[in-house]
């Protein structure tokens, strides 16, 4: 039984769709089956930065309405074969998602592949919310200012009462990622510092991905960034989280900071 | 036009809860008010000044039904001053309000025999004049209390007019606390707190660390701007001082 994760933030353009295909690739890279779906009916983008945009065919949607089987929309990765993507229709909108629809998808989803990415549409909505629902882990996208912190609380507080789990009484295991990080900027503070960030939200850190421009230069020729180059800064955040989302006790790296941190930052559990 | 500018007087927003009757009518109705009449004839005034709210959740009644239901308690000295689970097809200008959110509370006694319960009646009726006093009485001896053992969340709101809130965590900034007593955060206060709502003055707030957006007792408000600058991030009491909002730290 695979693991079900929304990528989730509340606020857009924080890098849900970006963090979803590189985790999803991640993973994929260290030999787990792996399916990133994409819950952005109506506002597509994750086939364009996994590069399947030409291979497109059916999408959620279809599958949900019974118009055509899961794996037909299924779209295996190109480079590496243990990725999948389920992409969104950028024709129909969210209401075209049904509760009964979606669970049947995800339950699919759960006995063939290890990890069942979800990506999330910002906002707090029909498809926001289906795409918590069958969630076990939530992964927080969240940027080191304000407003974006502040929609992650909200977030939060959504996957600690609309979700399954939840409602049966369990608790959503949540990280943190914090994202567009900018060590100069913080220290200047012209940005929130990651323990600001972590005081407020109170939930513990996947991992910090420093902003670069390997990020954009990756969604433009359509790879995830830890498939087209595995060696950057960014990527080597992204493996970091990965790992520790298979259960790995490691310590986060701050960006530009030699040091780790393994005391002062992981470890910091609270909620 | 100045004087309004540094002399800002707001507006008072308070709430109150009143303890209130709920009739359950029954159908048919000639049966059910003939019930009602003979309670009302063994203690004349017992619906005199109690504000009652009809219940009909789930009666098949039609709205002309309902109209004539209320005119014959009308007849009967009973004011209806809302409607409790009204389908909206049930309701209308010339009918009370809906009410929702009701909660219940301990029975109301019904008169039993009729000399003995009548000269009680009249002692316990005729001294409470202010009617707010009636319901807050009972409440005053047994003060609930409420305690939040997790963060309170952006978008989320606590709501308790019974008595105190305590939240051992934090009040993420948009979140909301509403608390009849006082308010006692155990983290940092970024939201908003308001204690005191069902007009008590005595209602303090106090949290470890003063972020907050807004702060009100009893209909007094504070905004993040108007608090003085060097309590921010304390930790802090605040109190009401006839009309003023005080603020100190603690500790």
């Amino acid at each position: 039984m695979g693991k079900v994760i929304v990528v989730t933030s509340g606020k857009g353009g924080v890098g849900k769709t970006t963090s979803s295909a590189a985790l999803g690739a991640a993973l994929a890279q260290s030999g787990d089956r792996v399916v990133v779906v994409d819950f952005d009916v109506g506002l597509r983008n994750l086939d364009l930065v996994m590069g399947a945009e030409r291979r497109v065919v059916y999408d959620l949607v279809n599958v949900i309405q019974g118009e055509a089987k899961l794996t037909q929309a299924l779209i295996r990765d190109k480079r590496v074969e243990t990725l999948y993507l389920l992409p969104a229709s950028q024709t129909r909108d969210k209401d075209n998602l049904t509760p009964e629809g979606v669970e049947q998808v995800i339950a699919a989803l759960k006995n063939a592949f290890d990890w069942v990415i979800c990506d999330s549409p910002a906002g707090i909505e029909r498809g926001a919310t289906l795409a918590m629902r069958h969630a076990d882990v939530a992964i927080v996208v969240t940027n080191p200012e304000v407003s974006s912190v502040r929609d992650s609380d909200r977030i939060i507080g959504l996957l600690d009462s609309k979700t399954l789990k939840a409602e049966n009484g369990e608790r959503v295991e949540k990280h943190l990622l914090l994202t567009r990080y900018d060590a100069a900027r913080a220290e200047r503070g012209d940005m929130l510092k990651v323990d600001d960030v972590l005081e407020i939200l109170s939930i513990p850190l996947l991992g910090i991905i420093p902003e670069s421009m390997d990020v954009l230069r990756a969604s433009n020729v359509g790879a995830p960034v830890t498939l087209a180059d595995g060696r950057c800064a960014p990527s080597l955040a992204y493996f970091e989280a990965t790992r520790r989302l298979k259960g790995e006790n490691l310590p986060v790296t701050i960006p530009g900071d030699k040091r780790s941190f393994l005391g002062k930052i992981f470890g910091r559990k609270a909620a | 036009m100045t004087d309004v500018l540094t002399q800002p007087r707001p507006i008072r927003l308070k709430g109150r809860s009143f303890l209130a009757l709920s009739l359950t009518p029954e159908l048919p109705f000639e049966d059910w008010l003939a019930r009602l009449d003979d309670l009302a004839r063994r203690s004349a005034g017992f619906f005199l000044r109690r504000p009652v709210i009809l219940d009909v959740e789930g009666l098949d009644i039609d709205r002309q039904q309902l109209r004539d239901l209320v005119g014959e308690l009308s007849v009967r000295n009973v004011r209806v001053m809302g409607l409790e689970g009204a389908r909206f097809a049930l309701l209308g200008p010339d009918l009370p309000p809906a009410m929702t959110d009701g909660r219940p509370a301990a029975d109301i006694e019904a008169p039993v025999s009729d000399q003995a319960d009548r000269s009680q009646h009249v002692e316990a009726v005729a001294p409470s004049s202010p009617p707010p006093t009636q319901a807050p009485a009972p409440q005053a001896s047994v003060m609930p209390s409420m305690v939040v053992n997790r963060p309170v969340r952006s978008g989320q709101s606590i709501f308790f007019p019974e008595g105190d809130v305590t939240i051992v965590g934090s009040v993420a900034s948009g979140a909301e606390i509403v608390a009849g007593g006082s308010i006692h955060v155990y983290g940092p206060l970024r939201g908003r707190a308001m204690a005191g709502t069902t007009g008590n003055a005595s209602a303090r707030i106090f949290c470890r660390k003063l972020e907050a957006e807004l702060i009100a007792i009893d209909g007094f408000y504070k905004t993040a701007d108007d608090l003085e600058p060097d309590l921010r991030g304390k930790p802090v009491q605040i109190w009401l001082d006839g009309e003023t909002i005080k603020a100190a730290t603690l500790g």
